[in-house]
């Protein structure tokens, strides 16, 4: 046999012979819709009226706003009820046409990837196919997902025997049997540590759910009534649409159906284009550092080039962080563009159609098994702990182009409060039910600041405008987990400038009426502040996570109330409660058990804040002020601010004079550029502190440390120790210390 | 702001006809348009808890809501003549600092020249 003849051999019977369907790199790195078929063509060419496409245009997306209603009022999951999802269309070959104008719209540019997976793989298979009443679902980020613990279900809708479109919902369900409870375990060290890899497949036929694959994913979670009713609501919503499809087909016909769904992607690409032109061309760079794992401390680094070309945005973030091959950190490359297209969806340009076109016009370039553009071998159920930096670090680049841009639809804006700061937990609840999910209290992010007013308080989630922190007395009747104080702005925690972020809020949270309750958290940004502020505007400061443990509060409420305090600060400075233990930590916290009446708080952060301090008007500082959002040294030593502490008065002379003198402190005090740097640049990253990416070079990536690195083009994953591990090295070194010094 | 400058930023102004980066606030010449405006500007490296102040107890706690001095420094970059902040970096110890914007002058005057990209910015 010849050398050629025996390898196309060998290749078709590699081709027929496919023994395991992985995420497919051609659907997972393309988020460009489908080259406009001949269908679609044809059904543009004959129904190609504007007004008309307007008209089945707004019925269609009243169905996605409908349904994403009705899964908000049915679904059973926490995430569900308070907006963590998004209903849609996508076109006959997979694109996500129109969605729900509520909702998290990360989802927007990443749920095509398995419908195009069902289309691909399964379609014209014989075992699966897709016929009309088939349902799917899915739930695996490496075949296109926020992760894992979202859900999606799609049903196929057909006309005549043609596959029109399809339909269905995608919702944060929760709960997903991973090795932690609440479906976003940041204990996770591989992917099979994540519970449920759900890649699109079939689990109804006719409309009704295979009651055996149903039991199977039930017996895989730790709500199996969760599991059923989450699929059940989607279900009906995905149904609900499929209805309005065929009525809009029973007014206007097929072709407006399949026209309007493709001439709405070819039309928000379009205007796409058109704004971005109106930006200056160039070149816009931020650095942000992410400061942990959610396991341990380290700086993780998001390089980020902003590349306007025409009406193109290229997003470099190579010579940022290499992955980490036993963390849950890292993102598939698809969820890091989801989550980029939120900024354009929610910050830029919300009043865009929700839809995939809107990211046609960007690319991204990114280094293989980096943190960003992760391989199907390390896990992502924290994805958001590199995805939201990176977010951030285009965020606060895009004012660069904005301010001067042609067109804006909204405000020029400083980085937004980017850290799911809440509960997740896990435990018997006081019904004596095995639950485990997520407070929606990671919604009240605080507003960053903008070009012409403050960021406002624990307003939204950076992924969702529209949702909701849910009611904390509905918590309660559901899980054992209360709140002493619920919400309650932090003082001197937000991001200062001409205009500030808005204040976030701390929750201290406690237990009682369970035999076995734990908590986790989930973000970072303890060390080094996790967004930023623009124009000369600070960053929020950074937020731990405390503990007040050997303590039932409850006990203590019934004899000695002059000894409880409502804010974070007194309890943990004044610790009233004798014989507990006080403690601070980063804010990534694998499932810890609890005691009745122990006290977790955590502290939603602050958005970044806009321009000088200095040039912020001393009214609002004594406003603020008075409400007790700023003391005192805020007031003298950040804003230069004179006032009398007792009414708030503002003394404008002596404020006056006091900025004049601070400016020309600044003057004495600042280097000029050439000087500075040589003073401050450094070759390698600082010892101590553990580094991972690039540092002056982008194509050498730093391991942790300035003598382990690998080139750029060839990254080496990271493998990380444990940290107990780590702690018990370091306590046996101090044991061994002291037992050498008792020696003598 | 000169006759054909454009607002870039808050604070920063590029006068077309000079190419050159101008602060918004006093008019301070800092430099070649087509260079990093930073070089024009005064650097000062400030501790981040001054800033951030320890929320809790540094005596008692590791993480107090201040940044950690050792992992985080705030560069400000101050405008020479008027010391207004006009930019901010939150760098780790001897990090390069960042050329935050390259704009393409010759296409941003050919832009402004044709009437195009006017700003409905303030100030």
């Amino acid at each position: 046999m010849g050398g050629d003849k025996e390898k196309s051999v060998i290749e078709k019977f590699l081709e027929d012979n496919v023994l395991f369907l992985g995420p497919d790199p051609e659907i997972m790195e393309s988020h460009k819709m489908a080259p406009i078929s001949e269908r679609e063509e044809k059904a543009m060419a004959g129904f190609s009226n504007a007004d008309q496409i307007n008209l089945v245009r707004h019925k269609l997306q009243t169905a996605c706003n409908e349904s994403f209603d009705m899964v908000e009022q049915m679904g059973a999951a926490p995430g569900a009820k308070w907006g963590d999802l998004i209903s849609g269309v996508w076109t006959m070959h997979g694109d996500l046409a129109m969605a729900s104008m509520g909702g998290v719209l990360i989802f927007s540019v990443l749920t095509q990837h398995p419908v195009k997976f069902i289309l691909k793989y399964w379609k014209d298979d014989p075992t699966v196919g897709i016929r009309p009443g088939d349902i799917f679902m899915h739930n695996d980020a490496r075949y296109g997902n926020i992760h894992n613990t979202d859900q999606s279900l799609i049903i196929p809708v057909f006309h005549e025997g043609e596959l029109i479109c399809f339909t269905g919902a995608i919702v944060h369900e929760g709960e997903n049997g991973a090795c932690e409870p609440g479906g976003m375990p940041s204990a996770a060290e591989s992917p099979f540590d994540e519970g449920l890899k759900m890649s699109p497949f079939k689990v109804g036929e006719n409309y009704e759910f295979r009651r055996d694959i149903m039991t199977f994913l039930q017996n895989s979670v730790r709500e199996p009534k969760l599991q059923l009713e989450g699929m059940k609501s989607k279900l009906f919503a995905a149904m609900r649409m499929e209805v309005r499809v065929r009525d809009a087909i029973a007014e206007y016909g097929v072709d407006a159906v399949v026209a309007t769904l493709r001439k709405t992607l070819v039309d928000t690409e379009q205007e796409t284009r058109r704004r971005l032109s109106t930006w200056p061309d160039g070149t816009v760079r931020t650095n942000l550092f992410a400061d942990g794992t959610l396991r341990e401390n380290c700086l993780i680094k998001i390089r980020c080039e902003l590349e306007k070309r025409g009406d193109e945005l290229i997003i470099d973030f190579r010579g940022s962080s290499p992955e980490f091959l036993n963390r849950a950190n890292n993102t598939v490359l698809a969820s890091l563009k989801g989550m980029l297209a939120q900024e354009f969806l929610s910050f830029v340009w919300p009043d865009l159609p929700r839809n995939q076109a809107v990211f046609a016009p960007i690319s991204l370039r990114t280094d293989r098994r980096s943190a960003l553009h992760c391989s199907p071998d390390a896990p992502n159920a924290q994805s958001m702990m590199t995805f939201f930096p990176s977010f951030t670090a285009v965020q606060i680049g895009v004012p660069k182009f904005l301010y001067s841009a042609g067109h804006r639809a909204t405000d020029v804006i400083a980085g937004w409060y980017n850290m799911i700061v809440t509960f997740l937990y896990g435990g018997v609840n006081q019904y004596g039910e095995l639950v485990g999910n997520v407070c929606a209290d990671l919604n009240g992010m605080g507003g960053a600041a903008r070009w012409n007013r403050d960021g406002e308080h624990s307003i939204a989630p950076i992924f969702a405008p529209m949702a909701d922190i849910g009611e904390q007395e509905l918590i309660e009747e559901e899980v054992p987990l209360m709140k002493i104080v619920p919400h309650k702005l932090m003082r001197d925690a937000n991001g200062y400038g001409k205009f500030r972020g808005g204040h976030g809020y701390q929750q201290i949270a406690t237990m009682k009426d369970s035999s076995m309750w734990g908590y986790m958290c989930c973000s970072i940004g303890s060390k080094f502040p996790s967004t930023m502020g623009i124009f000369g505007g600070y960053a929020p400061g950074c937020y731990p996570l405390c503990k007040v443990k050997g303590v039932n509060v409850f006990e203590e409420m019934k004899d000695h109330r002059d000894l409880l305090r409502f804010t974070v600060e007194e309890i943990m400075n004044e610790q009233p409660f004798k014989g507990a233990k006080y403690s601070t930590h980063h804010m990534g916290l694998q499932l810890e058990f609890a005691q009745p009446g122990e006290l977790y708080m955590i502290t939603q952060g602050s958005g970044g804040g806009y321009g000088d301090v200095l040039e912020r008007e001393p009214e609002a500082v004594s406003r603020e002020y008075l409400d007790d959002l700023i003391s005192m040294n805020t007031v003298t030593n950040i804003y230069h601010v004179v006032l009398d502490a007792e009414s708030g008065a503002v003394d404008v002379a002596a404020t006056t004079a006091k900025r004049e003198a601070e400016r020309a402190k600044r003057k004495k005090l600042g280097k000029p550029y050439k000087e500075f740097v040589k003073g401050w640049e450094t070759e390698h990253p600082p010892e101590g502190v553990p580094y991972y990416g690039s540092w002056k070079d982008r194509s050498l990536i730093y391991r942790g440390s300035k003598d382990d690195t690998c080139p750029a083009d060839n990254i080496v994953a990271v493998m990380m120790r444990d940290p107990k591990d780590v702690r018990i090295e370091k306590l046996e070194a101090e044991l061994a210390a002291a037992r050498a010094q008792a020696k003598g | 702001m000169a006759k054909h400058s454009v607002a870039i930023t808050e604070y920063l102004e590029i006068d077309l006809d000079a190419e050159r980066w101008h602060c918004r606030r006093c008019g301070h010449d800092i430099g070649s348009a087509r260079s990093p405006y930073k070089e024009g500007l005064l650097v000062y490296e400030r501790d981040p808890r001054e800033i951030h102040r320890p929320i809790l107890d540094p005596d008692k706690y590791e993480f107090t809501y201040a940044p950690d001095p050792s992992w985080c420094r705030i560069i400000e970059f101050y405008c020479p003549s008027c010391g207004t902040m006009m930019e901010n970096e939150y760098l780790p110890p001897g990090h390069p600092l960042t050329n935050d914007i390259e704009l393409d002058i010759d296409k941003l005057k050919q832009r402004h020249a044709q009437g195009e990209g006017k700003s409905d910015a303030a100030g």
